[in-house]
């Protein structure tokens, strides 16, 4: 697929820009501070409706603006689909597929579908596991838009359940003091009592939204692994290999059952692919009996560390306490991995997904904001060599020799606030 | 802030469901400005609501007087309860001319967010009403979100010990609708309870 047109309206710092693109290679360029990046962040939000640099919608609407319209043309298969969405900071945003309206925004996510490599990714290397978690997330998203629900389940669970320990530790530290000064604890031990069968049936749910993603989860890790292994051989090479493994808080507390063991770098969820694929031969989609079994685990592991959790009030079992662990070699690439090889190890796991959403169909559009500038003369042209032959590639850098001659195609420059075509 | 009354009042209104400091602060000076008599009105219909309107004594739903219209017709079935989170569920129910039998509001759902609770909710009243073994079928018809389906678990549980058939009411796709326009969730929902074509 690709975008054959994209405009903006009050959009970051941008009142209105007008873009025809082709298929091939297109390059922004222009000095710092010009809004290279807004223009590529623009295409992100009609893929994910969300921003690879902000959290909240309200930064992406120019200032003294009331909303911003985002309109792009997206070709896949020789059919274009005009998608327009309106984004209003602190209200819902509306979305147009063609001229008409949806009935909700989120409709439209993946009718384009992008991959977005930029600075921030190092954070995927370096950062906190919320990171990875994320990138994991966003990327089930992206293929199967149904976990946005998984997802949003899961949370509310957990802020259900958060808000329900906490009552308990309060209740319970009430009862303490209520016995100590006049020997009635009868309210607080009822109020107790209560909350000990409510946890219950929020631990059933918990399971069940977090059997969903986990198993989601552990299944994509699979499917990246060799991928990233072989991006990060191509980026780097004669550097360590590159592992991927998924370590969860499932781990010692449950005693067999499948799925997250840690242990070698190697084995863990592939037994535990097979464990599930021999316990039911003839069930077409494993992952339900895959989940089953995570279900269970996750109750367990919570029934392990109640006690722990009553006296903290938060929920230490599940999918959101989770990490994907990033190996070279035998080192942790957390801590262990040079800038170089962190960056390229970010690089590998973005041209995983890129490869990913591939194979499910439809070249996704790379985007490559401010990449080359990080990367050292040979990993420019590996990179180059890996991404060329995309239907779409759209390129950021402050200077043109930032992108690599491999490169060749459409050139855009970017300066004060005007976007002009000069090849 | 404003001086004592006004602030009073749109902290008052301000508490209200789906009204926010804005709202509130809009609502309180378009009665400032209001001609007394319409907003005498306005008062006496809040009081009245409290003084008149009362809660069935055996299911929670709104009544005129000590027990509810529904409960009061004898020719409701008696073995079969539904429990509703709200009165104005029962209202969508009754509109189906579907259900014969009678009805139990719970008043909510368990949601800890909001400090609700079981002991919050009308279940002691549901449990008393079921403990003289005439009622054979409870069906659970709160919200199909994740707080409606924490409540019928809950009950669920609850009941189980006195084995009585418990059931919940179906999800699924939408009569008369068509399956591509409808969302993954409720899709997903659909093909986990479908059930056996039996010809």
């Amino acid at each position: 697929m690709h975008v054959a047109h994209l405009s903006l309206t009050d959009f970051r710092s941008y009142d209105t820009v007008d873009l025809g693109l082709e298929p091939g290679v297109t390059a922004f360029v222009g000095p710092n501070g010009q809004g290279k990046t807004n223009l590529v962040e623009a295409l992100g939000y009609v893929a994910t409706q969300s921003s690879h640099r902000v959290a909240t919608d309200a930064p992406l609407v120019r200032q003294g603006a009331a909303r911003a319209i985002v309109r792009s043309v997206v070709v896949r298969d020789d059919r274009r689909a005009l998608v327009e969405l309106e984004i209003n900071p602190g209200r819902a945003n509306r979305a147009r597929l063609n001229r008409s309206p949806v009935s909700r925004p989120r409709d439209v996510i993946g009718l384009l579908r992008t991959v977005l490599f930029a600075p921030e990714d190092l954070a995927l290397v370096k950062g906190d596991p919320a990171e990875r978690r994320r990138f994991l997330d966003d990327l089930l998203v992206a293929r199967a838009p149904r976990f946005a629900g998984v997802r949003a389940d899961y949370d509310r669970v957990l802020k259900q359940r958060g808000a329900l320990l906490r009552t308990a530790a309060q209740a319970r530290r009430g009862s303490r003091s209520g016995r100590r000064a006049e020997h009635d604890s009868g309210f607080a031990a009822a109020g107790a009592g209560d909350v000990l069968s409510t946890l219950e049936v929020w631990d059933a749910h918990l399971a069940r939204q977090g059997a969903e993603l986990l198993a989601a989860r552990l299944e994509l890790v699979e499917a990246l692994r060799p991928l990233v292994a072989a991006s990060y051989a191509s980026l780097a090479p004669g550097s360590a290999p590159a592992g991927l493994e998924y370590r969860g808080t499932l781990s010692a507390a449950v005693d067999g059952p499948p799925a997250v063991r840690p242990g070698g770098p190697e084995e863990p969820a592939a037994a535990a692919g097979e464990a599930a694929d021999a316990a039911a031969p003839a069930v077409a989609g494993t992952a339900a009996v895959d989940r089953a079994a995570l279900e269970q685990a996750l109750r367990a592991g919570l029934l392990e560390v109640r006690s722990a959790e009553l006296e903290r009030g938060v929920t230490l079992v599940g999918p959101h306490r989770d990490d994907l662990f990033l190996g070279l070699g035998d080192l942790p690439a957390r801590g262990y991995a040079s800038h170089g090889e962190s960056w390229s190890f970010a690089l590998a796991l973005r041209l995983a997904a890129y490869d990913l959403l591939r194979a499910d169909g439809g070249d996704p559009v790379l985007i490559l904001d401010d990449v080359f500038a990080e990367l050292d003369s040979q990993r420019r042209r590996r990179l180059a060599e890996l991404v060329g032959p995309a239907e779409q590639v759209l390129i950021t850098a402050a200077v043109p020799d930032d992108v690599p001659a491999e490169l060749t195609g459409a050139r855009f420059d970017v300066t004060g606030g005007g976007v002009s075509r000069v090849r | 802030m404003y001086e004592g009354v006004v602030q009073n009042l749109i902290d008052e209104l301000g508490m209200l469901p789906g009204v926010g400091p804005k709202s509130a602060q809009r609502i309180a000076f378009h009665l400032l400005a209001a001609d007394p008599t319409d907003v005498k009105r306005l008062a006496h219909a809040l009081l009245e609501v409290k003084e008149k309107v009362r809660f069935c004594r055996i299911c929670g739903n709104v009544a005129a007087e000590e027990e509810c219209r529904i409960c009061r017709d004898t020719r409701r079935d008696l073995h079969v309860i539904c429990v509703v989170e709200e009165s104005k569920d029962v209202v969508a129910i009754e509109k189906t001319r579907e259900f014969r039998g009678r009805y139990h509001v719970l008043g909510g759902a368990i949601s800890p967010i909001d400090g609700v609770g079981p002991d919050d909710l009308r279940i002691r009243e549901l449990m008393t009403r079921l403990a003289d073994g005439r009622v054979t079928e409870l069906i659970i018809a709160t919200d199909p979100n994740l707080e409606g389906e924490a409540t019928a678990t809950y009950l669920a549980r609850l009941v189980k010990p006195m084995g009585l058939k418990v059931t919940r009411l179906a999800s699924g796709l939408p009569v008369g609708g068509d399956l591509e326009y409808a969302d993954e969730v409720t899709l997903g929902r659909a093909f986990e309870g479908r059930r056996l074509l039996d010809v």
